[in-house]
């Protein structure tokens, strides 16, 4: 954030939101990292008078939030889109016993799938667990619909759920400051069985609120402030939202348009009326044609997905195109480059565990985090990942499937993180239900994926205070693991036998692979260290630089180069460390048996 | 509708890209226009190909370039200058750091780095500008300035005074580094104007 003037400030929507929060009031925020969401709560915990944490994960989050909220304060919880999936267990029995203290849950969804594993529209969720949903365009109103979000959720008595993407949270863009505004409840312990007690007879009767509560909330959305008909050329109106009504005003300038900044539940009569007032209606949404099945449901007859796509980021020259029906020309065709993907850091622990996974004809079964990137060659040694957690229970899944020995034929890995988030119980029905799948914990002290978030194996709290520290060996044998090695992944052959042991054994095993991430600030402050190439002694064999560490590179030879350049006559090149990119892990070092790589300490 | 102005910044994750974007960004604004910067975080951040997309004018509402439609276009690699061809127009100016950094492929021997790259611009008509950043920064005493010497080159095409983007480097550095940011600006400025 940066203040430009005495009144606006120069933020993200992440940013924005954060202090959206302050300034409604927020006594309590609770959040699972995740790409879009995370930066919400990491400026979220750097404001006094509100509590913030990281939770293990989604659910729990939402579920510490409602219970500040049945304590009377306004409560926060922030998550990306699959982490609504997480914590859609009391997101939707929230939805029947409303709130206390105003509540609303910040959904960041990633159309494109910039860092995520589906698109999934998460304004589903605001249909299917009958709550309103605010959807914002800029971070500017990002903030301002996070405070009337806070209002509406205590004048209605529901959950309230602020849906962003990737183009709102990660956009930066001028933020007026705000007014303090505070809570229309007062903290404190009420008991109201027949609001929070949701047995069978008491739900039944939330049930009706809840549709009298929407019907409420549809009221309201007619004459919200939020839902405005934009007047102007009504040969086509446009009905949008979020961060497509942005592209809309670009590719259309002078046509009306019909802002919906509530996404459920939707303002029917206004819809109809600003339907009634142009020829012919265009509903432009990214994902799903979400207003338009509603719309349609109507019996209004209007154009979406027919014409605009239903995959992808939308951008203003996609709008253009597809409701011209003709695209853009004389655009300069790409060419065609070595593509560069992200890769794990020069230094990454991970990379020493997949490198020898390469080597030992095992399935992995894989999980979410920067350990992912283990797919990638030349490691190419993660085989399945579908969402977090699901590493070590589809590892059991095959196991059993593949019958005797099969165990040895598969292995799981997953992060700290990860482990706490999800992974424990399925490590629970590992042992519970006895499958001899290793399970390899990659513990690197930190949520490193997104960006450096403490977690319970940390020691840390969000702001970096001291905080218990789960003993992850202790965890597994709590479980009824009895065969738990700790490794240090640096020390490749020495991992090799272990992963070895592990993998034969026919008993459920872990292996914690324990090094910490580069990029830790511990980490960074080190005396600079480097591994350096003696290249006389290389002979091209090219060990090191399959592990694709980014400060290792090969150098070909031209023919006749390499006897000229008193190398053996047909040695096809040369390895090569950058000595500023290395990070002294000595992976390389360990794979090289002819002492062209040593340490040396000072860069 | 009145923007004036789309730059793209390009390069590879951890070269400093954020930065730059962000000291462009304060500086326009302090020239009074709206603006509007999206940002790649995340996954992508590790090692690969990032841009960061900047928009500004009398009123922007869309956060993203439109294909064809970049004015300004600053590179902090050679190949990553060219990646985001479809972006450019006739019209636009290439400032590019000519520092290459090696690819997975590359770096891993099954892939060559493209020879003489910047001919694919200067060959559809694009102005390229090439700046040594790495060196300039190396003489300015901080290589980690590179970053700010590109945006001092990238200052001469754009229609505000200079002297607003230090004021901006001013704003946004932490006090110990401003001067040697200031003189790598100014270092990256005399380059072009």
């Amino acid at each position: 954030m940066t203040k430009i003037s005495e009144n606006a400030l120069w933020m993200s929507g992440n940013e924005a939101i954060a202090l959206g929060a302050v300034e409604a009031g927020v006594k309590v925020a609770s959040g699972y990292p995740g790409t879009p969401s995370t930066e919400i709560m990491e400026n979220l915990s750097t404001y006094d008078g509100v509590y913030t944490e990281w939770a293990p994960n989604e659910k729990v989050g939402l579920e510490v939030a409602i219970g500040a909220s049945y304590a009377g304060a306004r409560a926060l919880a922030t998550m990306k889109h699959v982490g609504v999936n997480v914590a859609a267990d009391p997101l939707f029995t929230a939805s029947y016993t409303g709130v206390c203290g105003g509540l609303v849950l910040v959904t960041a969804d990633d159309p494109e799938m910039h860092s995520s594993q589906n698109e999934q529209d998460n304004r589903n969720y605001a249909f299917a667990a009958k709550l309103p949903m605010m959807e914002p365009s800029d971070p500017a109103e990002a903030k301002e619909m996070l405070k009337i979000a806070y209002d509406l959720s205590e004048d209605l008595d529901t959950p309230v759920m602020l849906r962003i993407t990737t183009r709102i949270a990660h956009v930066k863009g001028v933020v007026a400051k705000g007014e303090m505004v505070t809570s229309h409840a007062a903290c404190g312990i009420s008991k109201v069985p027949d609001k929070m007690v949701m047995l069978p007879n008491i739900a039944r009767g939330r049930r009706k609120f809840v549709e009298e509560r929407m019907i409420k909330c549809r009221q309201l959305a007619e004459t919200a402030e939020f839902n405005r008909i934009e007047p102007g050329d009504t040969k086509r109106g446009f009905i949008t939202s979020g961060v497509s009504y942005l592209y809309v005003k670009e590719a259309f300038p002078e046509a009306a348009v019909l802002k919906l900044g509530m996404c459920w539940p939707l303002p029917e009569n206004l819809i109809r009326t600003f339907a009634e007032s142009v020829d012919e209606l265009f509903i432009v949404e990214e994902l799903d044609p979400f207003l338009e099945l509603h719309i349609k449901a109507m019996g209004i007859d209007c154009h979406g997905k027919d014409l605009i796509p239903n995959q992808g980021e939308l951008n203003t020259a996609i709008v253009r195109a597809s409701i011209e029906q003709k695209p853009k020309e004389d655009l300069f065709a790409p060419v065609q480059l070595p593509l560069r993907p992200p890769n794990m850091c020069a230094g990454c622990p991970h990379r020493g565990i997949f490198f020898n996974l390469s080597k030992l004809n095992v399935f992995v079964s894989g999980d979410i985090g920067c350990y992912t990137l283990g797919f990638l060659p030349p490691l190419s040694s993660m085989d399945s990942c579908v969402c977090m957690g699901a590493s070590v229970t589809i590892a059991h899944g095959m196991a059993k499937a593949l019958g005797e020995g099969g165990h040895s034929k598969v292995v799981s890995v997953i992060g700290d993180s990860t482990f706490m988030h999800s992974g424990v119980t399925g490590l629970i029905n590992t042992v519970y239900n006895e499958s001899a799948a290793t399970t390899i914990i990659l513990d690197n002290r930190i949520t490193a994926m997104t960006g450096q978030q403490n977690n319970p194996v940390s020691g840390y709290s969000i702001k970096g205070e001291a905080a218990h520290e789960i003993d992850l060996e202790g965890l597994c044998r709590a479980v009824g693991v009895k065969h738990v090695f700790v490794v240090n992944p640096h020390e490749i052959p020495e991992t090799k036998a272990i992963l070895k042991e592990a993998i034969a054994l026919n008993e459920p095993s872990v292996v914690i692979s324990k090094a910490p991430c580069v990029l830790l600030p511990e980490m960074k402050k080190r005396k600079p260290v480097s591994y350096f190439t003696h290249q006389e002694n290389c002979v091209g064999c090219m060990a090191c630089i399959r592990l694709g560490c980014p400060a290792l590179s090969w150098t070909a030879f031209a023919e006749g180069e390499a006897e000229a350049k008193g190398f053996r006559k047909k040695q096809k090149g040369v390895s090569k460390i950058d000595e500023i990119l290395c990070n002294d892990c000595g992976q390389c070092a360990s794979l090289c048996k002819f002492d062209a790589i040593t340490r040396k300490e000072e860069k | 509708m009145e923007v004036t102005g789309n730059i793209l910044f390009s390069g590879v994750g951890g070269q400093g890209i954020l930065l730059a974007s962000e000291i462009t960004a304060l500086g326009l604004l302090a020239a009074g226009f709206d603006v509007k910067k999206s940002e790649v975080h995340g996954m992508a951040q590790r090692g690969g190909s990032v841009t960061a997309q900047l928009r500004y004018g009398k009123k922007v509402y869309s956060p993203l370039i439109e294909p064809g439609c970049a004015d300004i276009q600053v590179a902090f690699e050679m190949m990553e200058a060219v990646r985001y061809l479809p972006y450019l127009h006739k019209g636009s100016k290439v400032v590019v750091n000519t520092q290459k950094i090696l690819p997975p492929a590359v770096a891993t021997g099954h892939a060559a780095y493209p020879e003489s790259v910047l001919d694919e611009l200067t060959a559809r008509g694009i102005v390229v500008v090439p700046v040594d950043a790495f060196e300039i920064a190396r003489e300015v005493g901080e290589v980690r300035t590179a970053n700010v010497v590109m945006v001092g080159a990238m200052a001469a095409f754009m229609p505000v005074d200079g002297a607003i983007f230090e004021e901006a480097i001013r704003t946004r550095v932490p006090e110990k580094f401003k001067e040697v940011n200031i003189m790598a600006y100014r270092a990256g400025r005399n380059l072009t104007k």
